[in-house]
């Protein structure tokens, strides 16, 4: 039996009076790399703003581990352990690598005092060259972050979300606006994050030759309502989804 | 900040600190100004360079620990309401133990008063980013003025005095000379410590984005009031001072002089850099100099020239000077590419 | 209490807070605008009102009669406020939230610290002689002030039909709804951004020469008047002038009230005190928005 860290139940959302997410249920495997595809304006950043606490839903259950965090805020929900990236990549662009990293240590268990703990112990900062290796920045990790490249920046913002040990992570996007050439190393490094940290991934992309690639399984969202669900050959040949992609409105 | 650098500028500012009050007894209290003035931007760049919220209204914690820091001189030994009706001291005699047991603990809970408004008030303004947390502190410290203003028991519009200083005018000076430079050196400290803390590294973050600060589970609000309140704190603690050098403490022009300190407090910082340790003080001592030397040649148009500086600053050196020198010599402040072999 | 004795009044309160509300409504539709607009938040609102009305008041000494001086103070202002636009705010826009900010309180020291050289610190009314009514017995409206609520009234009307049907004024709504495609569709955005800070700046001088003719003005009321006006947008919102006009008229009332009530030196700490219960009002909403965590 599988265990299933986030579960949605009939979650809508409209903004006024557009209908954004309708009646939307799904469940995210624990340990495994979902993706969520559908054409643009089908509703996945809405989806991953309820399931973050970025606004609150009209109505359903949006339950992590168990527990409902539907009413919870973008912080608590962080610490519990869900974390999320952003489409439009960020970052904070005045500070160096180093301490980008430095901050995005876990806050989860973070008492009043620790506020003025030691920033540099010798765990952390080894934890920071190890990832800001792994993401190939290590060189740079002196520079002002917002001095990099788009590419480097969304490299820089995994290693961030890495390292706050989450243990499911929301990804709106990875490959989005990267190099052709760099997305296999992203590739594998989503993976390996995956299989190495034991991190859930939880993805948005429109690449479809990544979330092929990638996840074992799918959901596929169009007009707000959930379209289809299945491994990726189920989706590549459902009809509905390649109705939706082509147009067929 | 390289360590070198730092501490070769640590030791003369020291030396000169301490010697300055025999080096030039004439200038005791501008120097002790000078101190304040350090003292003021070092607190603002907390809020507004290190943390990215502009506050207008910081001097609000200037008043407070004024009024808490006479409030407590004088209540412990007298009744308030009695001394500000008789205008203050000739009727209320202190002794020598009573003046400085009043004293440092005016001193002490000045800067805890203040502190404590700070996150209290924290409050109400910090849901308020940008424009509203500006014009909001903004706006508490113009009402927290003219409400003092109409307060008889502390004095209303014609003020409190403090206590007679029991010896003589020049032990005086020099008691309140040191206890502005003790409490400048202490702010420095005390901030050099906790930027180099988590803190410091939040409170950044905070700025840079704070939206991301929140998605990565950072406690923002805990932070924020913090932050406030530590610079809250030292301003309450310059007030208790400056209100003792003053000698009576009227609301609008003393206690809460919003358009002269206030205004000063964000004109240093801008000039000196914001964000930076340095800046602060080095912009405080460019400033205040200046201000000494030239203000009296203006002839009545120093505030219109004050008002084109912070405009200029803004628009065309926003960075300030240290930002300039962060920009101009990035490699003296660590910022380089350096590959692993090198390191490792 | 004197309200509750006689309840007539509170028609006069209730009167004179309209008068004056209606002139807070019009210097508050100017910040909507440049702030919807340009998101520059203008701290200098205030003072540009005042100016307005040393405009008006000055012409008055010389022999004009404000009501005269009222159109030269909406040309000069607007012109005032292209120059402005063209040395100090086309510099700021493009930067980050507080650039703009401290940048007008620059400005805003500027312009009272030159208005209090010139015309020094005294309070000021400019001459308007027109008669003061009485209606139901102790009721007094001076005819200046009903004259200048109109006068409100029609200049947000001018600048509403402008905003419509004009082209340059369907060239600022494109503009605030998404200056890039603006840009893209050929719209010369500085030029839009230039208008619109002009514009703002006529209408505080159109304001400033109303308050001048029925209230008082000194080189250091600004900073009420700004504060006024970021009480009103951020309880109406801007793009929302119903609700400027209604809050500017509530302010007007309220402060009144609070004067009588209170007596006058809270004036100031009233508005301030609403400004706060607003700030905390919006954070209430947004709490209800997942927005802020405690």
């Amino acid at each position: 039996m599988t265990n299933y860290v986030i579960e949605v139940e009939g979650v809508s959302k409209s903004f006024g009076g557009v209908v954004a997410n309708k009646g939307i249920s799904m469940k995210v495997p624990d340990g495994k790399i979902t993706g969520l595809i559908g054409p643009n304006g089908s509703g996945k950043t809405t989806l991953f703003n309820s399931i973050v606490g970025y606004h609150p839903i009209d109505e359903g259950s949006i339950k992590f581990k168990g527990e409902e965090i539907s009413k919870y805020r973008v912080p608590q929900i962080a610490r519990l352990g869900l974390l999320r990236t952003f489409q439009q990549t960020r970052i904070y662009s005045n500070m160096n690598c180093i301490e980008n990293m430095l901050i995005s240590i876990p806050h989860r268990k973070m008492k009043f005092v620790d506020m003025f703990g030691e920033r540099e112990a010798k765990e952390t900062m080894e934890e920071v060259d190890r990832l800001l290796d792994f993401v190939g920045l290590y060189e740079k990790r002196k520079l002002r972050s917002g001095d990099l490249s788009f590419g480097q920046q969304k490299l820089l913002e995994f290693a961030m979300a890495l390292m706050n040990k989450p243990e499911v992570l929301l990804l709106d996007e990875p490959t989005a606006g990267i190099n052709p050439t760099l997305i296999n190393g992203l590739i594998d490094r989503l993976r390996r994050a995956n299989e190495e940290f034991g991190i859930t991934l939880f993805v948005i992309e429109h690449n479809m030759r990544v979330i092929m690639n990638m996840a074992e399984n799918i959901y596929c969202l169009a007009h707000g309502e959930m379209l289809a669900h299945g491994n990726p050959e189920e989706i590549q040949n459902d009809q509905s989804v390649i109705d939706a992609y082509l147009g067929a409105h | 900040m390289n360590k070198n650098f730092s501490f070769k500028l640590h030791f003369p500012i020291l030396v000169f600190g301490i010697a300055a009050p025999f080096l030039f007894p004439g200038l005791q209290l501008q120097i002790a100004t000078l101190w304040v003035m350090v003292l003021f931007a070092l607190t603002w760049d907390i809020m507004g360079g290190q943390m990215g919220y502009n506050s207008l209204g910081n001097i609000m914690f200037f008043g407070i620990g004024m009024y808490t820091s006479v409030l407590f001189q004088v209540g412990q030994f007298a009744e308030i309401g009695a001394y500000t009706a008789a205008h203050g001291g000739d009727d209320f005699t202190f002794t020598n133990a009573q003046y400085y047991q009043g004293l440092v603990i005016g001193i002490i809970m000045s800067g805890v008063v203040a502190a404590i408004a700070a996150a209290a008030l924290g409050w109400t303004v910090f849901g308020l980013r940008g424009p509203y947390f500006a014009i909001g502190t903004l706006g508490m410290a113009i009402a927290a003025g003219e409400l003092m203003g109409t307060w008889e028991w502390v004095g209303a519009g014609s003020g409190i005095s403090v206590p007679v200083f029991p010896g003589s005018a020049e032990a005086r000076s020099l008691l309140f000379y040191f206890l502005c430079f003790g409490a400048a050196v202490l702010t420095f400290v005390v901030l050099q410590w906790v930027y180099k803390t988590r803190f410091g590294l939040a409170v950044n973050a905070i700025r840079d984005d704070e939206e991301k600060a929140e998605a990565m589970g950072i406690h923002t609000v805990r932070y924020k009031t913090v932050a406030w309140a530590i610079s809250a704190f030292f301003v309450g603690i310059s007030g208790a001072l400056f209100g003792n050098i003053t000698g009576i403490i009227e609301p609008l022009e003393v206690a809460f002089p919003t358009v002269t300190f206030g205004i000063f407090m964000v004109a240093m910082t801008l000039l000196g850099g914001k964000g930076t340790l340095w800046g602060p003080v080095l912009g405080a001592v460019l400033f205040h100099t200046l201000k000494e030397v030239t203000w009296t040649y203006f002839l009545g148009w120093q505030w219109v020239a004050l008002g084109v500086l912070i405009i200029i600053n803004v628009v065309f050196f926003q960075q300030g000077i240290m930002g300039w020198l962060m920009e101009k010599f990035p490699e003296k402040f660590g910022i380089v590419v350096e590959n692993k072999e090198a390191t490792r | 209490m004197v309200l509750v004795a006689a309840p007539v009044f509170n028609v006069q309160l209730l009167l004179d807070g309209l008068f004056i509300g209606a002139t807070f409504a019009l210097a508050a539709y100017g910040l909507a605008l440049v702030w919807g607009v340009m998101n520059v938040k203008n701290l200098a609102q205030g003072d540009f009102v005042i100016m307005g009305g040393y405009i008006a008041w000055w012409l008055g000494t010389q022999g004009i009669h404000p009501l005269w001086g009222l159109p030269i103070a909406i040309v000069v202002m607007f012109a005032f406020g292209w120059g402005i636009y063209v040395t100090i705010i086309r510099r700021v826009i493009d930067k980050d939230l507080f650039t703009s900010l401290l940048a007008t309180f620059g400005l805003a020291i500027v312009i009272a610290q030159l208005l209090n050289l010139m015309f020094g610190p005294e309070v000021q009314t400019a001459e308007s002689d027109f008669a003061i009514r009485q209606i139901l017995g102790v009721v007094t409206v001076a005819e200046i002030k009903v004259l200048a609520f109109v006068l409100c009234g029609i200049l947000a009307l001018a600048v509403v039909i402008f905003m419509k049907k004009s082209r340059m004024g369907q060239a600022i709504r494109a503009t605030a709804q998404d200056p890039r495609a603006a840009r893209v569709m050929g719209i010369d955005t500085d030029k839009v951004y230039a208008f619109t800070f002009s514009l703002n700046a006529a209408i505080c001088g159109a304001a400033g020469a109303l308050i001048s003719m029925i209230w008082v003005i000194q080189p250091f009321y600004g900073i009420s008047y700004s504060i006024r006006s970021f009480v009103i947008v951020t309880a109406a919102g801007f793009g929302n002038l119903p609700g400027v006009i209604m809050a500017g008229l509530g302010l007007g009332v309220m402060e009144n009230y609070s004067g009588f009530v209170l007596g006058a030196e809270f004036q100031q700490a009233t508005v301030v005190g609403l400004l706060l219960l607003v700030l905390i009002w919006r954070q209430v909403q947004q709490r209800k928005l997942r927005q802020v965590v405690s």
